[in-house]
């Protein structure tokens, strides 16, 4: 099962933060660090797994990519591949990239909502349920389609009117 | 949502007559113009500067936040609770106080609301910090229902939250509800999300195994969409591997096996392969049966995440077949022979970690790639490689490896030369240094990896020390030795690392000062001025060292002069007999130092007592208690010495006419001749408890005295237990008669003082002689030299006889493995699980193996026709009737345990309360009424018993 999923960028300020096991805030700000302090010690041109018992218990792997000025860290335990954790890595970035058009940093800071929608398109409750950015793309396309529609008769005039009304 | 503020007069009265009208609820501004989670992210943003300014922005926005949440607009409600889920997710703040906020945007038909209020869930609800979760039951249930107006963009957040943050009552709830997902249409696009949800529901709450485990089995039917399949596999690697026995999986091995044989995803594959590594080694027949399958995917599959596992799963159940290890063996080279990737190499070299110690030459033949990664850039890859080398350190080659080791950690990185003096500390230590044949060699090793200047590991060289004193009485000289070099090296007492192994060389030369050289250099060493670097209490070990060694040198001297004074040996002898005779060894050792070496002098003794006198006085005065304490003995003895008649008499022979000091000298060896051991962690239970002592009677007035007054009374009466003399006993007994109950209680509440009691100690000194060739030390100049010199075999070689083993002394408990209290609950929980599911697979009620029922059911299917196989088919049920038998003893032993718990603690009540109790407390017995429950609704074991013919086809 994967355990978690990070993406931080190389000054240690998460961007997105999934657990799958249920982490306190304090100790989910606990784990980003220790996190941040391995990965920032951890010259390029190295292997992208590293040992996490010590941060999340025995068995646990952590495999991360650095890609421009962010980090992606799966953490995972035995139940899943190093090397398949890796290619969903690649799944996950190539999405995000083809999602917003060349992703940045910014992308994934202002689109708080639809990353998480992204991610639970590819990794559900731990497991990893699509591989394909094909159509994982089209599921998300889908909900915000859904979304707008549903959203479109309220603005900030029925705010208004539902105050009045009552 | 528009941002920019209007300015209308009509807007800003109105908003300020609201605000100071209710100044929490939130104004119609608030309303109006709310910040959006973008404005918010911008504002953080720009102040992210400083920390200051963006804990200030925070506050700010949380302040908004608790007013906008409250409002009655969902729309105001749902971007406040996106905040606020942004914050708690990003910023680590806890939001379990708007739990509430986001079940009231649950029900609401605009498809963003729900969306947000189950995001917010999923991240941060859970049954341990929120209470409110019973109250989302009913909303799940609606999305969940099979309607048109379920969109999965609803569902599928609603599965989430079950998956995620659902306690076993509202999973068990809702199980039945995922049902129409999971056995419903194969197209549809939720179902893999059903599965997964139905995973996690099964891990939280097993009860539900009844109704969900059946249509998770069909989703890896050939109809189901390859997602589901794939979905399903992974649940079912998570289930097998995670239960403590998966046998109740293995009825389901022909499944598995078709997609093992069929399958083209990758992801499957990797899962099969992942479950088959844990069924194979329960079914011999099974393991034979996927090897074929497993060595081809071993040499066809293009996906290297396809070739590691299948590597990895030959190393770890398929170890057997040597044509498989051996092609395995030929992937992991080619693995370690991909230079331009690290990752490959490194799982390469944990492959090789995994090999056996069968399998030696495996290692052997890459030893070269091992020991070139030594010197990797890449810490994990170091790390393995000197995790490889440690595991094939035997007793023949610990003396060579250890040295090129030491040497190579001297020019290594600061982390690594500890990660390698962790390692070589570690093993060589590990079962009480069972791989240590020379341990003056291994003694001195820890001596000049104090001085390694990246040494960090002070407390474990410490430790060792200390221990290896304690525990080999022939590697006590060179201990000493050791200890000296260190002490008096002025330039280790600055370094704060070491300030732990200088205290253990500072005990280690007091301790076994007999074996000490020269006193007055010890003495000396222990006092020079540099020692005002050293911590406070590692001082206070310094001058408890002083005082022994004075106590020594002053004892020596006298029975050297008694010795002189009766010429006769026979006396000198028969005088020793006489005293204690605790360690007539030590004081023959005393003797022979005191006879060959040295004659100690009045001077020098003078001298001695002179120079500690005044270099001691002053801490006397120290502010430091243990300090002053040990400072002021010292001043004392040394002031008993002196008081003694005729000490200013030069003459020795009128010393000796002194009675007072054969009193002394008794007196001091007395206190110091004991010699101290290893405490095994048992000792309490050896101690004999006094026949008058009666533990057992009744104390219930006391108890009723008590009520609930905790600790201290009881603090008192664990005290009174200690005592074994019978006088203090007859004081105590009456207060120290205790229930057993108060006693139990006791032990709960301060487990930290009490003993373990598990096994009773038994001490073993047969320990196997084992032999040790001396290596000549090589020197290594540069780190490459390292390849050449170990382009030696690590393979052990047949070592010659040199030297016996010293005897070691060994506690029967063992170090280390006090593990086990913790994993417990735990495994009970999976337990359950497998139980559960084992009932459901097989359908049998008193759960007896599954193996049982199928060799009854194969001998007498196959009995006529195949008589050859007949011997394999009866010795395999039998071993896993076995291993069947003494789980289900266990369990039902724990389940007996539990019953009694229930018991004790009910015992005033009626029987059927202790029925009722028992259910609502007992997962165990709960599962049974829950069985009961759905076995009523009839849906899922009459249909699962046909399965089990399938894995006997299958197996056959």
């Amino acid at each position: 099962m994967i355990r978690a999923v990070i993406v931080m960028n190389t000054q240690g300020k998460p961007r997105l933060l999934k657990f799958y096991e249920f982490q306190p805030p304090e100790k989910q700000h606990e784990l980003t660090r220790s996190v941040f302090a391995v990965l920032s010690g951890r010259p390029d041109n190295v292997s992208n797994f590293v040992e996490a018992d010590a941060i999340f218990g025995p068995g646990t792997r952590l495999v991360y990519k650095h890609l421009a000025t962010l980090y992606f860290v799966f953490v995972f335990d035995s139940c899943e591949n190093e090397l398949a954790m890796l290619d969903l890595i690649q799944v996950l970035v190539e999405t995000l990239d083809r999602c917003f058009k060349n992703v940045c940093e910014l992308d994934i800071v202002f689109n708080f909502n639809k990353m998480h929608t992204i991610l639970d398109e590819i990794i559900f409750g731990g497991q990893v349920l699509e591989t394909s950015s094909e159509r994982v793309l089209k599921a998300v396309e889908e909900i915000s389609r859904l979304e707008k529609s549903s959203s479109s008769v309220s603005f900030v005039p029925k705010s208004v009117s539902g105050r009045f009304g009552r | 949502r528009s941002e920019a503020p209007i300015p209308d007069p009509f807007w800003a009265s109105l908003s300020s007559s609201s605000m100071a009208a209710t100044s929490s609820a939130p104004s119609l501004v608030d309303t109006l113009f709310q910040r959006s989670l973008d404005d918010l992210i911008r504002s953080l943003r720009s102040s992210s500067s400083s920390s200051v300014l963006e804990a200030a922005a925070i506050t700010r926005a949380l302040d908004e936040i608790r007013r906008e949440i409250r409002s009655p607009d969902l729309d105001t409600k749902a971007v406040a609770l996106q905040k606020l889920t942004y914050l708690a997710s990003l910023h680590h703040l806890d939001m379990s106080w708007a739990a509430f906020h986001a079940l009231e945007l649950l029900p609401s038909p605009s498809l963003p609301h729900p969306r947000v209020a189950y995001l917010a869930a999923s991240l941060s609800f859970h049954p341990s910090s929120t209470d409110l979760l019973p109250l989302a039951t009913h909303q799940l249930r609606k999305h969940l229902a099979p309607s048109p107006a379920n969109t999965p963009a609803l569902v599928a957040p609603a599965l989430h939250v079950l998956a995620l943050a659902s306690s076993a009552d509202l999973a068990c709830h809702l199980a039945p509800d995922l049902l129409p997902i999971l056995s419903g249409q194969s197209s549809n696009p939720l179902r893999p999300k059903a599965i997964a949800t139905a995973l996690r529901a099964l891990a939280v709450c097993p009860d539900a195994a009844p109704v969900l485990f059946k249509p998770l089995v069909d989703c890896l039917s050939l109809s189901s969409e390859p997602s589901a399949v794939s979905a399903a596999v992974s649940a079912f690697c998570e289930l097998a591997l995670a239960a403590p026995d998966p046998s109740p999986y293995l009825p389901l091995a022909p499944e598995f096996y078709r997609l093992l044989v069929d399958s083209r995803n990758n992801w499957v594959l990797i899962k099969v392969l992942k479950i088959f590594a844990r069924l194979a080694p329960l079914e011999r027949r099974l393991a034979v049966r996927i090897l074929d399958p497993v060595c081809q995917l071993l040499r066809r599959s293009p996906a290297k995440s396809v070739v590691f596992e299948c590597i990895r799963t030959v190393l770890s159940s398929l170890s057997d077949h040597d044509s498989a290890v051996r092609l395995a063996v030929d992937k992991i080279k080619e693995f370690l022979a991909s230079d331009d990737d690290l990752n490959l190499r490194y799982l390469g070299l944990q492959a090789l970690a995994m090999l056996g110690p069968a399998y030696l030459w495996a290692v052997e033949e890459s030893r070269e790639v091992v020991i070139r990664s030594l010197n990797d850039t890449d810490t994990n890859i170091r790390h393995q490689a000197l995790c490889l080398i440690m595991g094939m350190l035997r007793e023949s080659n610990v003396v060579e490896i250890c040295n090129l080791l030491f040497k190579y950690a001297m020019k290594s990185d600061p982390d690594f030369a500890n990660e390698i003096l962790d390692a070589v500390l570690a093993t060589c230590g590990r079962n009480v240094y069972e791989l240590i044949v020379d341990f003056d060699w291994y003694v001195s090793l820890l001596g000049e990896m104090a001085r390694n200047p990246h040494c960090a590991k002070g407390d474990e060289i410490e430790r060792q020390l200390v221990d290896i004193g304690l525990r080999v009485r022939d590697a006590r000289p060179e201990l000493v030795r050791v200890a000296r070099d260190l002490l008096i090296d002025p330039a280790l007492l600055g370094n704060p690392f070491l300030c732990r192994v200088l205290s253990a060389a500072a005990w280690v030369s007091g301790e076994y000062v007999e074996s000490s050289r020269n006193l007055l250099e010890l003495v000396e060493t222990l006092l020079q001025p540099r020692t005002n670097l050293l911590s406070l209490l590692v001082r206070a070990v310094y001058i408890q060292a002083v005082f022994k060694v004075v106590t020594f040198s002053f004892i020596s001297f006298i029975k050297q002069i008694q010795a002189f004074d009766t010429k006769s040996s026979a006396d000198r002898n028969s005088a020793f007999e006489n005293e204690n005779d605790v360690a007539t060894a030590d004081k023959a050792v005393i003797f022979d130092s005191i006879d060959n070496n040295e004659t100690i002098k009045h001077e020098s003794l003078s001298h001695l007592l002179d120079f500690v006198e005044t270099t001691v006085g002053p801490l006397s005065e120290c502010d430091n208690v243990e300090i002053q304490e040990r400072a002021r003995n010292v001043l004392g003895l040394i002031h008993i010495i002196r008081e003694t008649q005729y000490w200013d008499i030069v003459a020795e022979h009128e010393l000796t006419r002194d009675k007072k000091i054969s009193e002394i000298v008794e007196l001091m060896e007395a206190a110091f001749s004991e010699e101290l051991g290893p405490v095994s962690t048992n000792a309490q239970k050896r101690v004999t408890v006094p026949e008058d002592l009666i533990l057992n009677e009744n104390l219930s007035d006391l108890a009723e005295v008590l009520g609930d007054i905790d600790v201290t009374p009881c603090t008192s009466i664990s005290f009174s237990l200690r005592c074994h003399h019978p006088t203090e006993t007859k004081e105590d007994s009456a207060p120290v008669i205790e229930p057993s109950s108060l006693l139990a209680e006791h032990r709960k509440r301060h487990g930290l003082y009490y003993l373990p009691t598990e096994k009773d100690e038994v001490e073993s000194n047969d320990y196997p002689l084992a032999n040790e060739p001396l290596l000549a030390v090589s020197h290594v100049d540069d780190a490459k030299d390292i390849v050449k010199l170990t382009a030696q075999s690590f393979i052990p070689r047949k070592a010659k006889p040199t030297k016996p083993r010293p005897v070691v002394i060994r506690l029967d408990e063992g170090d280390g493995d006090s593990s086990s209290g913790l994993t417990m609950v735990k495994e009970f929980k999976d337990d359950l699980l497998s139980g559960a599911i084992r009932n459901v697979l097989l359908g049998n009620e008193s759960k007896p193996s599954s193996s049982c029922d199928m060799s009854s059911d194969r001998t007498s299917r196959r009995g006529e026709n195949d008589a050859s196989n007949n011997n394999d088919l009866f010795s395999q049920p039998k071993e896993s009737n076995a291993l069947d038998g003494r789980e289900h003893r266990k369990s039902s032993s724990r389940k007996s345990r539990h019953h009694t718990r229930h018991k004790e603690k009910n015992g005033s009540l009626g029987n059927e309360d202790i029925e009722e109790t028992s259910h609502r407390h007992s997962t165990r017995s709960s599962r049974h009424q829950g069985r009961h429950k759905h076995r009523e609704r009839g849906d899922a074991p009459p249909d699962v018993v046909s399965q089990e013919p399938v894995i006997q086809d299958f197996l056959l």
